[in-house]
């Protein structure tokens, strides 16, 4: 008996044992070692090493900043975008889209099917200044023939807002779906009208919703590099373009980990800021549903 | 409005009376969103449209930007771009074993997070939660420097490993959910029959929890074969579909890419159909 309760006890543990050593291995290890490496000094040639370095970040900073406000910008806007964009489609689909509710999920997700960075490449090739939308446009003279619309802010934008937009429509989904319809009979019995049964009921209770889809939208909007290097052009990095490239190409080790650090510390600044503005305390609960 | 509702809600004259400004507004409103929802779907396919199209496109050159003519060459010559196919075949061995390997420890911690109560659960979540919303590019970087720390060869396994790495989360949260909703009577009923607690689980609670597993592991195949940030970071010289296809977009894509493309899709789509028309029959 006494050693059933001791294996009963145990067992949680052997479960999350495996999977749990992977993350503290795969995951949690290597954060530290990329903390580390953002103090050490040296060079790929000679090696690195551990010698409090505070230099990498103030000179990643000193001389990305630019990306790093750039990211952030486009970050927000396609957050906006995607809210914009997003709430009616979410709002619709939870209370008018009736048996085909799942339908419509469904078509939401299916171009999701296609490979990131193929869906991005393909709206490089609709957007290109002579391809499928631009070239008729400019032939029938809707269009001065020197528009374009490739390689600029914009574009990078869209791409982002169309590359994440479902991170936001679902959350915000499941959050409208959760409510239950006697609540909006009751505004409605007690003669609320249905901009106010949709600002004073529907809006704070799809609210963690929304929070949970800013989390998910905000986060790898900012830290993209895929949209920026093929529909921003040269211009238009972002801080994720400079981390990549000074990882794969430069081997400037230190000061890309220093910059990532930076980047992931904006982030979490950002979020907790977010919170605290919002005032929920069910961060983790609504995203790690 | 159920019954008990519309008697609380007094005289029915007055109740329609009181609805009826609001809901021609509603159909109106609502058919505004109708369409609005249409435009953003169709929206959300317009570059699988272009994908599709430029896969029958008769290019001549590598340039593959503007329409040039229609033909079905490239159907024919699917795998005549011979590390083109590599990337794919790659991608598909890794996504694989992402999905095993994940499935299984995601399906262990799932199943230990939904059914009991133990210390560390709590650590547990906010390492998963730290793990799915930590940003693509940090978990790359990181990983990469934590390889090149210890001078482990970048490559193949590498990949799976970063892989499986952020894949397991995802099963292990959609399983717990799975198993929070499964009635725990049955495993007790299987247990008063005299099932030992193995065979509860191969015979009663694995088949209960099963789509759980199974949407768990297919997501970490979606999620591995769709991988870009993370897997260009631990690559080394192992080139998977996302990343050929990145690279080849300096030079020009061949319309070999979006003709698989749009094979994946296919299939992907009828997957996803047959699952939807599986999961009606199952009553789920």
């Amino acid at each position: 008996m006494k050693g059933s309760r001791l294996r009963a006890a145990l067992t949680p543990y052997l479960l999350i044992l495996p999977g749990g050593l992977w993350l503290a291995i795969f995951f949690v290890v290597p954060m530290i070692v990329m903390l580390s490496l953002s103090l050490q000094s040296g060079n790929i040639v000679d090696g690195f090493a551990f010698t409090w370095n505070w230099r990498n970040y103030l000179d990643g900073i000193a001389n990305h900043h630019d990306q790093m406000i750039r990211s952030i910008g486009y970050g927000l806007a396609a957050t906006v975008i995607t809210i914009v964009v997003g709430f009616p489609v979410a709002y619709w689909i939870a209370f008018r889209g009736g048996r085909r509710k799942n339908m419509y999920l469904l078509l939401l997700l299916m171009p999701f099917l296609v490979s990131f960075v193929l869906r991005t490449i393909s709206w490089q090739f609709f957007l290109a200044d002579d391809g499928v939308l631009l070239g008729p446009l400019k032939r029938i003279g809707l269009l001065p023939e020197d528009f374009h619309i490739l390689a600029t802010g914009t574009a990078v934008v869209l791409g982002l807002a169309y590359n994440f937009l479902p991170f936001m429509v679902l959350p915000i989904y499941v959050a409208l779906e959760r409510i239950d319809p006697r609540i909006l009979e009751a505004a409605a019995d007690l003669y609320a009208n249905r901009v106010q049964t949709f600002l004073r009921v529907v809006l704070p209770l799809s609210l963690p919703g929304v929070f949970a889809g800013v989390l998910m939208t905000f986060v790898p909007a900012c830290s993209d590099y895929v949209n920026a290097s093929i529909l921003g052009g040269a211009t238009n990095t972002m801080i994720g373009n400079v981390i990549q490239n000074q990882y794969l190409v430069t081997q400037d080790y230190p000061v890309a980990a220093a910059l990532s650090f930076t980047l992931m510390a904006v982030l979490l600044i950002g979020i907790f800021a977010y919170a605290r503005a919002l005032g929920s305390e069910e961060v983790l609960e609504v995203t790690a549903r | 409005m159920n019954t008990l509702e519309r008697a609380a809600a007094g005289p029915r004259k007055n109740a329609t009376r009181r609805r009826r400004p609001g809901r021609r507004g509603a159909f109106f409103r609502g058919r505004l969103l109708h369409i609005w929802t249409w435009l953003v779907i169709a929206w959300l396919f317009l570059p699988i449209a272009v994908m599709i199209l430029f896969g029958f496109n008769d290019t001549r050159g590598r340039y593959n930007q503007t329409w040039q003519g229609f033909t079905l060459r490239w159907y024919g010559e699917l795998f005549a771009i011979d590390d083109l196919t590599v990337a794919l075949v790659n991608s598909l061995l890794i996504a694989l074993l992402t999905m095993l390997i994940a499935g299984v420890l995601g399906t262990l911690i799932g199943l230990a997070l939904g059914r009991y109560r133990f210390r560390g659960s709590g650590l547990m979540k906010l390492v998963m939660f730290a793990a799915i919303s930590c940003a693509e590019i940090i978990m790359g970087a990181s990983l990469l420097s934590m390889f090149v720390t210890l001078a482990v060869p970048l490559g193949f396994w590498t990949i799976v490993i970063s892989h499986v790495m952020f894949s397991v989360s995802f099963v292990a949260v959609t399983v717990r959910a799975r198993v929070m909703v499964v009635d725990r009577s049955i495993e007790e009923a299987a247990r008063d029959l005299g099932a030992s607690s193995w065979e509860t689980f191969r015979l009663v609670t694995f088949p209960m929890i099963f789509p759980g597993v199974l949407a768990g592991s297919l997501l970490a195949f979606a999620l591995s074969i769709d991988d870009f940030v993370i897997t260009n970071f631990v690559s080394g010289g192992t080139v998977t579909f996302p990343l050929w296809i990145y690279g080849a977009t300096r030079v020009g894509i061949p319309p070999q890419v979006n003709v698989m493309g749009t094979l994946i899709f296919a299939v992907g789509v009828l997957i996803a159909v047959l699952n939807a028309f599986g999961g009606r029959r199952g009553g789920t």
